[in-house]
């Protein structure tokens, strides 16, 4: 995870940039840091709110493909109802694996049902329970981790150890035990996801809120008296913001992976909803027949975890960021 | 200028420039003209962004990253470095000319032994075969009085310390036999103690082999032993060209002029509300009492492994500024760290006002946290890169004072006035600030909880020599106008002298001297003290010969220590033990005739014997000032 720069890279004082920018006679630019640390492409004169989005987020060429595959998938996600041209459940022809055709533009499924509804319901599917997910882990995680690193040495110790152990659990067995115990539900689904994937996300935090709190800013306001809540939440997490969503973009990624795997076993969701894990299952009779659609769904998760993997590669990095062109002015 | 035969370097109109796509490039040097002559040493002189390395590091042909050379000739020797392909400038490079950079420490590679690296750009450009190329390495080892010349290279870049790191990358860059050796700000990250030792070094080396060198640095008393001729730059212009004498005694223009007197800060302003008869009757505003504090488990004593300050006094009067005085590693910063509640003491007493002083965070109070603010060296890291400058000074308002809204707003601006910086700050981003800049915010923001107690940690060691005296200046006016007091830690004894009432000198840990500014500006000193009083560079040439014969008398050789952990720590540099006397008994405090206490055996006319001859440094440094 290469996007994943420590925070103290950057707040190098001597970088090329800034001895570029420093033996300059103007007067200090306005120039911001911006949302993903800014490319090769900002102008430093410019205040950073008035560029455009395209030069703020200064992706790279596969970077924008996969902006446009997440974007597609998150689409189709929110307006699943109104794009589908039949209900899920809905059987439209009595040719089973049926090819593509005007009609059905994806074929049709092994009950003959419209396959594009189904993808574009199994999408929507997947999106959400993956987005809950990872989201629920990467909270937990970054909170847990922020709390190690504030909370003094027995705490810390204590979870990281816990959490050591359930990181230790592979997560696709996991996920079958608890099933097999509770059995399946989209609740449990989220739950499972989240805490399989919440100890990682909670050692990235805690290594970057180790490193983070090492710094001078928090021994100022540690020295102020300031309490471990405030400097968590003020001075630490707005510095480890950046790192953290992209390792909950990759996280996303992985539960996608794991509750289509849990699907494509019959142990995730349950008919008459289906995601696109099980989407595979349910047509892998086709394949028998060399029939297309076995293959759509296949593609459509290839589709959304390629490109959230190559947004995140595609982002700039942190440490080639520009520091703050100044003078020294004043004196 | 014609093309002179004798001239190795020939820089004509060189222009360099930083670009970025979609937007006009910047110049970052403008047209600089210079010649170098055989032999011959040329300083490149300036602050931070004044284009001196980007100068330096044209001469192999190399631009950094984002930056061009756009114009000019570079020529050395007979060779147009500008025309050079790739494969010519390798060749070049690390053959004809050679680069020692300012971090040895980045520079090796700290899995493979020193040797193999030494000898790998000769091996590279085939000038040595590795035998001959590992009998070189060892002569130039000797040559640079690095120990055991026979055997250092086997060791590892981690078993070195940084003086002698700095020296093996000085012979990794001699053993091509160079033309040119570039030298960035060799001695800039070492301690004044190591860095004579480095600086005797390379200048017997330089002369030894008539080398032809470019020695870049801020450092004008630094340059003023090492450089023939001098290349004053700011913004990317020479502003001054000429003989090293002529530099510093008759500087022609306003800019070196300036820089000089930066150099030389001016005493402070005898403070003539005498505060003494106030001090009889209250305590002074903070008592530090035998404080031990330092690193790791705590043992069954309760000390813990790594003793980093064991039983340190010091005592600040309101209005006063202590001075904390000692090389990287003596725990300066530590102590700093202890008094503000950082680093929870092991031992000792901490007094404010009279009252007792918590040694951890969680029992001070509000108050006690208000009154004692700290400032660190690394104006960088030392705010918060996502908070305005704004948001960063009223946080300690609203914290301490309740202040909010239109009143915040108000105060902010006042305290950004106090260190002189337009109000206009307030809404900018920290990372858009200089260093100055930043550093008078922070500062500020200690100002802001109106404090009593300053502790000022190195804080303008990072800032270029003109804008740290800015800061000194501020410093100064701060206090007269709001009688705060300060604990200055610094390893610049100029900067001590310059701002200090009262100087403690720390060792490994130790207080080995206290006393007034003027108890340590002539003899008798503690041992140590006098080595880094002798040790600080000052603006005259040939002082480093002087320095170092004064500072590497031989020392006396002793027998083995007595076991015992009280024995002085000085004890194995000491060029004044005595055997019998220093590695068997613990020294006792004493006071000599000018009020200093020093933790020392030998008696003060022993003391005073030693370090009159020859000449006293600081006489000549104060007269000049």
């Amino acid at each position: 995870m290469n996007t994943n720069r420590p925070f103290p890279q950057e707040a190098r004082p001597m970088n090329n940039s800034d001895l570029v920018q420093r033996s300059s006679a103007l007067p200090p630019g306005a120039d911001r840091p911006q949302p993903w640390g800014g490319g090769p492409t900002p102008p430093p004169v410019r205040p950073a709110r008035r560029r455009s989005l395209a030069a703020r987020m200064g992706l790279s060429t596969g970077g924008w493909i996969g902006f446009a595959m997440v974007c597609l998938a998150l689409l189709v996600a929110v307006f699943a109802p109104w794009i589908a041209p039949h209900s899920v459940g809905a059987i439209v022809t009595p040719d089973v694996f049926a090819g593509f055709s005007a009609k059905l533009p994806l074929g049709s499924d092994y009950l003959g049902r419209d396959m594009l509804s189904r993808i574009i319901y199994g999408t929507r599917l997947t999106v959400l329970l993956a987005l809950a997910a990872a989201l629920l882990a990467a909270i937990t995680g970054t909170t847990l981790g922020l709390l190690a690193a504030v909370a003094g040495r027995a705490i810390d110790e204590t979870m990281s150890r816990l959490l050591d152990a359930v990181t230790s659990i592979p997560s696709k067995m996991f996920a079958l035990m608890i099933v097999a115990a509770f059995g399946s539900s989209l609740t449990l689904l989220i739950l499972t996801a989240a805490i399989s994937y919440m100890p990682g996300s909670y050692r990235i935090a805690r290594s970057l809120a180790v490193n983070i709190s090492a710094l001078e800013y928090v021994q100022v306001a540690r020295a102020r008296g300031e309490s471990a809540i405030y400097i968590a939440c003020v001075e630490m997490l707005p510095n480890m913001l950046h790192p953290m969503l992209t390792d909950t973009g990759l996280r996303f990624t992985f539960v996608v992976l794991l509750l289509s795997g849990l699907s494509f076993l019959g142990l995730g969701v349950q008919p008459p909803y289906a995601d696109l894990g099980s989407l595979v299952r349910e047509n892998i009779a086709g394949l028998g027949d060399g029939a297309p659609v076995v293959i759509m769904p296949a593609l459509a998760i290839a589709i959304l975890t390629v490109g959230v993997n190559l947004l995140i590669d595609g982002l700039p990095h942190r440490g080639r960021r520009k520091v703050a062109p100044t003078t020294d002015g004043g004196h | 200028m014609s093309t002179n035969q004798n001239n190795l370097v020939e820089v004509r109109g060189l222009r360099v420039v930083g670009s970025r796509p979609g937007e006009p490039d910047t110049t970052i040097v403008h047209g600089v003209d210079f010649d170098v002559s055989r032999g011959e040493v040329l300083a490149l002189i300036g602050e931070s962004g004044s284009g001196k390395t980007t100068i330096a590091l044209s001469l192999m042909g190399h631009a950094r990253s984002g930056c061009r050379i756009a114009g000019g000739s570079i020529r050395i020797g007979d060779t147009d470095v500008r025309a050079l392909s790739p494969k010519g400038l390798a060749s070049l490079r690390g053959r004809k000319v050679a680069y020692i950079a300012q971090s040895a420490a980045a520079a090796f590679n700290p899995s493979r032994a020193i040797i193999d690296q030494v000898i790998e750009s000769a091996l590279i450009h085939g000038t040595l075969s590795k035998r001959a190329a590992k009998a070189k390495a060892v002569e130039l080892f000797r040559a640079l009085a690095l120990p055991e010349p026979e055997t250092i290279g086997r060791r590892y870049p981690h078993q070195v310390s940084g003086g002698q790191l700095q020296r093996l990358m000085a012979a990794m860059a001699f053993i091509t036999d160079p033309e040119l050796v570039i030298l960035d700000e060799p001695t800039t990250a070492l301690d004044v103690t190591t860095q004579i030792d480095v600086l005797k070094a390379f200048k017997r080396v330089i002369k030894e082999y008539g080398m032809t060198a470019v020695y870049v640095s801020h450092d004008l008393a630094v340059v003023a032993q090492m450089a023939d001729r001098i290349l004053v730059l700011s913004d990317g212009q020479v502003r001054e060209a000429g003989a090293t004498g002529q530099i510093l005694h008759a500087p022609a223009h306003p800019y070196t002029q300036s820089l000089i007197a930066a150099v030389t800060p001016t005493a402070a302003a005898s403070h003539t509300e005498a505060p003494e008869a106030k001090q009889q009757s209250r305590p002074p505003l903070l008592e530090v009492r035998r404080v031990m504090a330092g690193y790791g488990r705590k043992d069954a004593r309760g000390w813990p492994s790594k003793l980093i300050l064991s039983e340190v006094d010091l005592s600040i009067g309101r209005g006063q500024t202590v001075g904390v005085i000692g090389e990287s590693g003596s725990g300066k910063t530590t102590l700093a760290k202890v008094i503000a509640g950082l680093v929870p003491s092991a031992g000792g007493s901490l007094l404010l006002d009279g009252e007792p002083l918590a040694g951890d965070l969680d029992h001070r109070t509000k108050e006690q946290f208000r009154r004692i603010q700290i400032v660190f060296q690394n104006a960088d890291t030392a705010l918060n890169p996502v908070h305005s400058v704004g948001r960063a000074l009223a946080r300690p308002l609203e914290f301490y004072h309740g202040m909010r809204g239109e009143r915040a707003k108000k105060r902010v601006t006042e305290l950004l006035e106090l260190v002189r910086l337009p109000a206009s700050v307030a809404s900018r981003c920290t990372a858009e600030l200089s260093g100055g800049q930043k550093q008078r915010v922070n500062l500020a923001r200690a100002l802001a909880a109106e404090p009593d107690l300053i502790l000022c940690d190195e804080v303008t060691s990072a800032l270029d020599t003109v804008v740290g005296a800015a800061i000194l200046d501020l410093l100064r006016d701060l206090q007269r106008e709001l009688g705060v007091s300060y604990l200055f830690i610094t390893h610049d004894i100029a900067k001590v002298r310059a701002i200090s009432d009262d100087i403690v000198v720390l060792y490994a840990g130790h207080r080995v001297e206290t006393g007034n500014r003027d108890a340590l500006s002539t003899p008798p000193f503690h041992p140590y003290s006098h080595l880094l009083v002798s040790s600080a560079p000052e603006l005259r040439a040939g002082w480093l010969d002087e320095a170092s014969e004064r500072c590497h008398r031989t020392l006396a050789p002793i027998g083995p220590s007595a076991d015992n952990p009280e024995l002085c720590t000085f004890l194995a540099r000491c060029s004044m033990r005595i055997d019998g006397v220093c590695n068997q008994t613990t020294p006792s405090l004493r006071t000599l005739g000018n009020g200093a206490q020093v933790l020392c055996h030998r008696s003060e006319a022993d003391l005073i014997r030693f370090q009159a001859s020859p000449a006293p440094a600081t006489l000549a440094h104060v007269e000049r000032a």
